[in-house]
């Protein structure tokens, strides 16, 4: 994937920056502006992750085609502290931080794919993919 | 960005123009809550039509705003969210519940007006700050 | 370097990688075809007519469509690029599909112009038979893709309208009416699947959004069965609704539904639920403030 988007995550600007380029990419290739916001709203949550737990990190935005269908690829990986417990992170409710434990498991539920990967004190990757069926 | 904030009567509206990092939600609910007391606001309408996303952050910081406003003794209102937006937060599992909304500006103001007017017609006994 | 005995076989090379015989000949051809332009487009749509192909078209329709491909025809044997007889085949599909025209009389005409062009080439070097045959040689691989290039338009072409349709006949299926105003009812009615469902609510929150509904009474009476999806679709209507400032009243909810809005965990003394259409209205239009006659039927809340 040569001509992936990367946007560093460092600071709380850099979430909305995501999330806009996201919605950006996914109009750009022919999603409806009801997807667009999905795209935008589980990037903001996966961001914004990023930024809580492990500080830093990236979001690296692509486009697939898959026989008829297109999808948008987000990809957010940090080096931060990993998650210990990956199916109970991903159950609604769940969180470490007081917040309302919805980022993860909401994230899966607007997009079509997604994966977490974590390693306790290495770090975090989540993928995630949204499709949309081509000359609709 | 700062969101502007304006007084109308009993009522505060802030009227968000564009994106919001997660500091400036938290910077926009410092600064209703503080003018809230020093206004004696009875309501306080968020309008959000300018925002194309709502994430778990924007929810919770509108959440508490309208909790805390509340204890103050002025009932919140949002106004504007878009239909898609809503259509992804509701997907997204965040559902605003407790806090009350409305389809505009004007609609949020009538029922401010209606809310206001009721607990004026009860007397002075649900005063929340004594 | 002149000449390789591969060229016949290639399905047409691109006009770079074309040894020059085959480039010699193809020119050979379109001069030939440029030459008899009258006489072979009269031929073809004469044949065309006689094998009754088209028959929702005018014999004038016929002869204008048969001069295009005709033209656009010989522009791809020349230039060895599709993109323009591509773009006329979606546009003419386009054109002839809303009439009616089958698949089968589209890739019927492409194969008589193919025939009555190797036919006059017959015609032509039926004296010179070595000639002939690598003619024909060059000309075959061309022509078999350039059929082929005709039909697959068309074939997406009317995949696509199919398409469209269908998304139109669904949007027609889950009417969003209006009754009076700020009050919207939306009658479901049949099977929902999850991308109905979908696209139900998506017209409903923006129905709510250009009418400034203040109540929705959605009656779910028509549908037989709900799976677990498709319940919590629903509340995520109701809850989305509310956050455009709407509040959804829910009737004709069956005992069966109403279990698997429970199972599912849905609390149903938060959801407003009335038992029928009629006293849906009611309710309805007493929250907008307006009198109403009696209230005797109306399920009690909680
Ligand atoms: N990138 C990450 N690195 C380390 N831990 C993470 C990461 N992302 C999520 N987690 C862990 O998973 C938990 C659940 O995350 P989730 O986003 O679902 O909820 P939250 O962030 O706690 O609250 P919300 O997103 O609703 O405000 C977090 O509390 C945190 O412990
Ligand atoms: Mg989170």
């Amino acid at each position: 994937m040569a001509d992936d988007l990367l946007i560093p995550i460092t600071a709380d600007v850099d979430v909305v920056t995501a999330r806009q380029r996201g919605r950006d990419l996914a109009a750009e290739a022919g999603f409806s502006s009801g997807d667009q916001t999905v795209i935008a709203a589980a990037i903001s949550e996966i961001a914004r992750n990023i930024l809580m737990y492990a500080k830093r990190g990236e979001i690296a935005l692509s486009l697939v085609a898959n026989g008829d269908r297109q999808g948008v690829v987000v990809v957010a990986r940090d080096q931060g502290p990993g998650i210990r417990d990956v199916p109970r992170a991903m159950q609604d409710g769940y969180s470490t931080s007081g917040g309302l434990g919805l980022g993860l498991p909401g994230a899966r539920r607007l997009m079509d794919d997604f994966d977490v990967t974590s390693d306790a004190g290495k770090g975090t990757t989540v993928t995630m993919k949204k499709w949309r069926r081509m000359n609709a | 960005m700062e969101v502007p904030i304006l007084k109308q009567g009993h009522y505060l509206i802030a009227s968000i123009q564009s994106a919001l990092t997660d500091a400036d939600l938290s910077q926009l609910r410092e600064a209703l809550i503080e003018r809230v007391g020093r206004f004696r606001a009875r309501g306080v309408i968020v309008d959000v039509t300018a925002l194309d996303v709502m994430d778990s952050f924007a929810v919770r910081t509108l959440r508490d705003i309208a909790h805390m406003a509340r204890l103050r003794g002025a009932e919140t209102v949002i106004v504007g969210i878009q239909p898609e937006v809503a259509f992804a937060m509701v997907q997204l599992g965040l559902t605003l519940k407790g806090v009350s909304t409305a389809l505009d500006l004007e609609e949020g103001l009538a029922f401010l007006n209606v809310q206001t007017q009721v607990r004026i017609d009860r007397g002075p006994g649900r005063l929340d700050r004594g | 370097m002149a000449t390789k005995g591969k060229e016949a076989q290639s399905p047409l090379p691109d006009p770079q990688a074309q040894t020059e015989s085959t480039a010699a000949l193809l020119r050979e051809l379109v001069a030939h075809l440029r030459q008899n332009r009258t006489q072979l487009r009269e031929e073809w749509a004469r044949r065309i007519t006689r094998a009754q192909l088209l028959t929702a078209m005018t014999e004038e329709e016929i002869f204008a469509e048969a001069t295009s491909v005709y033209d656009n025809y010989v522009e791809a044997l020349e230039t060895g690029t599709f993109e323009a007889l591509q773009a006329y085949a979606r546009n003419l599909s386009e054109r002839i599909i809303p009439r009616g025209v089958e698949t089968h009389e589209v890739v019927g005409i492409v194969l008589l112009l193919r025939d009555v062009l190797a036919r006059s080439l017959f015609g032509k070097y039926h004296e010179d038979f070595d000639k002939l045959n690598r003619i024909l040689d060059a000309y075959e691989p061309a022509a078999n893709r350039i059929a082929n290039t005709v039909a697959v338009g068309f074939v997406q072409e009317r995949e696509r309208i199919i398409r469209q349709q269908q998304e139109a006949i669904r949007e027609l299926s889950t009417p969003v009416l209006q009754v009076r105003e700020r009050l919207l009812i939306l009658p479901i009615i049949g099977v929902i699947d999850p991308q109905r469902a979908r696209q139900l609510t998506e017209q409903l929150l923006r129905a709510i959004r250009t009418n400034r509904a203040k109540v929705v009474v959605i009656d779910i009476t028509g549908v037989a069965a709900m799976d677990s999806n498709v319940a919590n679709h629903l509340v995520q209507t109701v809850e989305a609704s509310r956050l455009l400032g709407a509040t959804v009243i829910v009737t004709g909810l069956s005992p069966e539904i109403a279990q698997t809005l429970v199972t599912i965990g849905v609390d149903l003394s938060e959801m407003a639920t009335v038992g029928d259409l009629q006293g849906g209205i009611e309710e309805a239009e007493r929250l907008l403030g307006y009198k109403v006659l009696p209230l005797e039927d109306l399920t009690p809340k909680a």
